[in-house]
């Protein structure tokens, strides 16, 4: 993958299971969210093949849901949280319309399901972070997407907030198969719930399944300092840097 | 007589009646209406700053056009849609975008004073541009306002979803296949229509009041996307006929009136919502969040 001149990753062979709950981690500028545009068909590879869902990545990909890093807030007081997840049914469809009855039901399921009902008519910019998130969710899902592409979804917020959107996306996974690719810094909210993790380590991508990455020597590498992995008393892994 | 003296003017209603009056009215509502939609998109996109410098890239158009002698609109038209394409192709990076457009409007600002100079015509017509007359509206602007503010309907009703789409979520809108940089051009482009209406409706100056602040008030009031619009346009209708009847009773020119009356709706409804806003009740749950959080680490 090229981008700007530099190559950023190269030689990146694997495939991603179906029903995947899958972190990809990796330091600073190593190009995770480049490969989330890639996977959008937002970038071209610069050599190479890539497949989402059996085809070649087209904007566009109802099948695909894409939750961005930060929502953008300038529109925030002029947007109801409904409103926002509302477009994406109609965000990408010309001409004037109604929402109609199915379409509704649809909006109102998909708010139920991240838990946001009780401020759907709340101005985005009236809510929390994890509130917020949780809405940019919603929008992703009423596409009724079969992956969802999550990008640093978890950062800014806090420990429970952090933990209760990744029980949302291990709950989407186990009832309605829904899988995620969700970047992320800190691999220690999402250690119970991943099924596998693409990792960029020194200009490469790879994929290993849970029980590789949670290995001290991968860590280490990976995040350039001393990287322990422990078992709390209550079975829950927990990765810290030594 | 103190030439500063506001007097009732006995004859008013016949005033209300005549020609130029009705021309005002007619050419007043068709741009408070495009001036009410587009404000809410101006708001929602963040490009209130770039509607204002849009006016001022329009005064050296008007004084221009002054000075060769051709139509206001066509100068008008000329300057402010050049405008839009060069801050449409300035792109997202906002910083940028701003000392840009800032840029462009002083030396903007700098060229349309100079016209003005070099016209012979003098001070009535920059007085015009930077401030308005609506009631100097001739019968063959009006076509020309209607059919702008039709174009503008029109197009607005087509790109309606997905310019709201690319406006608060242009990473999302992107990568569900809407020409996000194409909207934001064509958006660009008619703001440029709207302003160039205003322009001669409220002048540069006061263009704010007619074009922003009737769709920041229906924000106050609501946030639905759709009452907002019809909110926007109400107040701002209701702007300019009240500002033309009182500029009939006083005889005095209507600017400062229609402006007023838009302000006082917009600091009216900050008031009553500022008392009937209590903090809102999440804010204390998130407090609660991360007390919870500190405690169990």
């Amino acid at each position: 993958m090229v981008r700007g001149g530099h190559s950023i990753w190269s030689e990146g062979t694997f495939q991603v299971p179906h029903s995947s709950f899958v972190p990809i981690i990796g330091p600073n500028g190593s190009g995770k969210s480049t490969l989330l545009l890639v996977l959008l068909g937002l970038l071209d590879l610069h050599a190479g093949t890539v497949e989402v869902l059996g085809s070649t990545p087209t904007r566009g990909n109802a099948r695909v849901g894409y939750v961005p890093q930060n929502y953008n807030a300038t529109g925030g007081e002029a947007m109801r949280a409904r409103d926002l997840v509302s477009l994406g049914i109609t965000g990408a469809k010309w001409g004037l319309g109604r929402l109609d009855v199915g379409q509704r039901k649809r909006i109102d399921d998909a708010l139920a399901s991240v838990g946001a009902i009780d401020y759907a008519k709340a101005r985005m910019s009236e809510l929390s972070g994890g509130q917020a998130q949780r809405v940019s969710i919603a929008q992703a899902l009423v596409g009724e997407p079969d992956l969802l592409l999550l990008d640093e979804p978890l950062a800014n917020l806090d420990v429970r907030n952090q933990s209760e959107v990744v029980r949302l996306l291990d709950r989407l996974r186990v009832e309605n198969d829904i899988s995620s690719l969700i970047v992320v810094h800190d691999l220690n909210p999402v250690l119970a719930a991943m099924t596998g993790a693409i990792y960029l380590l020194d200009g490469h991508a790879h994929f290993a399944s849970a029980e590789d990455v949670v290995s001290e020597d991968l860590l280490t590498h990976l995040y350039g300092t001393e990287i322990r992995v422990v078992r709390t008393p209550q079975g829950d892994l927990f990765a810290r840097s030594a | 007589m103190i030439p500063l003296e506001v007097a009732f003017q006995p004859d008013w209603f016949e005033v209300l009646q005549a020609p130029f009056m009705r021309n005002a009215i007619i050419g007043g509502t068709v741009v408070a209406v495009a001036a009410g939609v587009i404000g809410y998109f101006v708001i929602v996109r963040g490009s209130a700053f770039a509607a204002h410098a849009l006016a001022h890239i329009g005064f050296p158009g008007a004084t221009g056009a002054a000075l060769l002698g051709l139509p206001v609109t066509v100068g008008l038209l000329a300057f402010t849609i050049a405008g839009a394409f060069a801050i449409g192709a300035l792109g997202k990076r906002s910083a940028d975008r701003e000392v840009a457009t800032g840029t462009v409007l002083a030396f903007a600002t700098a060229l349309g004073v100079l016209f003005a100079s070099l016209a012979t015509s003098g001070t009535t017509s920059v007085t015009n541009v930077l401030f308005g007359n609506l009631l100097a509206i001739a019968p063959d602007q009006l076509v020309l306002f209607a059919i702008f503010t039709g174009v503008l309907l029109f197009a607005l009703g087509a790109i309606y979803r997905p310019l709201l789409f690319a406006s608060v979520d242009p990473d999302v809108a992107e990568a569900k296949g809407v020409p996000v940089k194409v909207l934001g051009i064509a958006f660009m482009l008619l703001l440029a229509l709207v302003i160039t209406m205003a322009v001669q409706v409220v002048g540069v100056l006061l263009l704010f009041a007619l074009v922003i602040t009737p769709a920041a008030t229906g924000l106050i009031i609501t946030a639905r996307p759709a009452a907002v619009i019809a909110i926007s346009i109400s107040i701002a209708v209701l702007s300019v006929w009240v500002g033309l009847a009182v500029s009939a009773l006083v005889n005095l020119p209507p600017s400062f009136f229609i402006v007023t009356v838009s302000t006082a709706l917009w600091a009216g409804a900050r008031i009553v919502a500022h008392n009937r806003s209590s903090p809102p009740p999440h804010r204390h749950v998130a407090t609660e969040h991360q007390f919870d959080t500190a405690t169990s680490n």
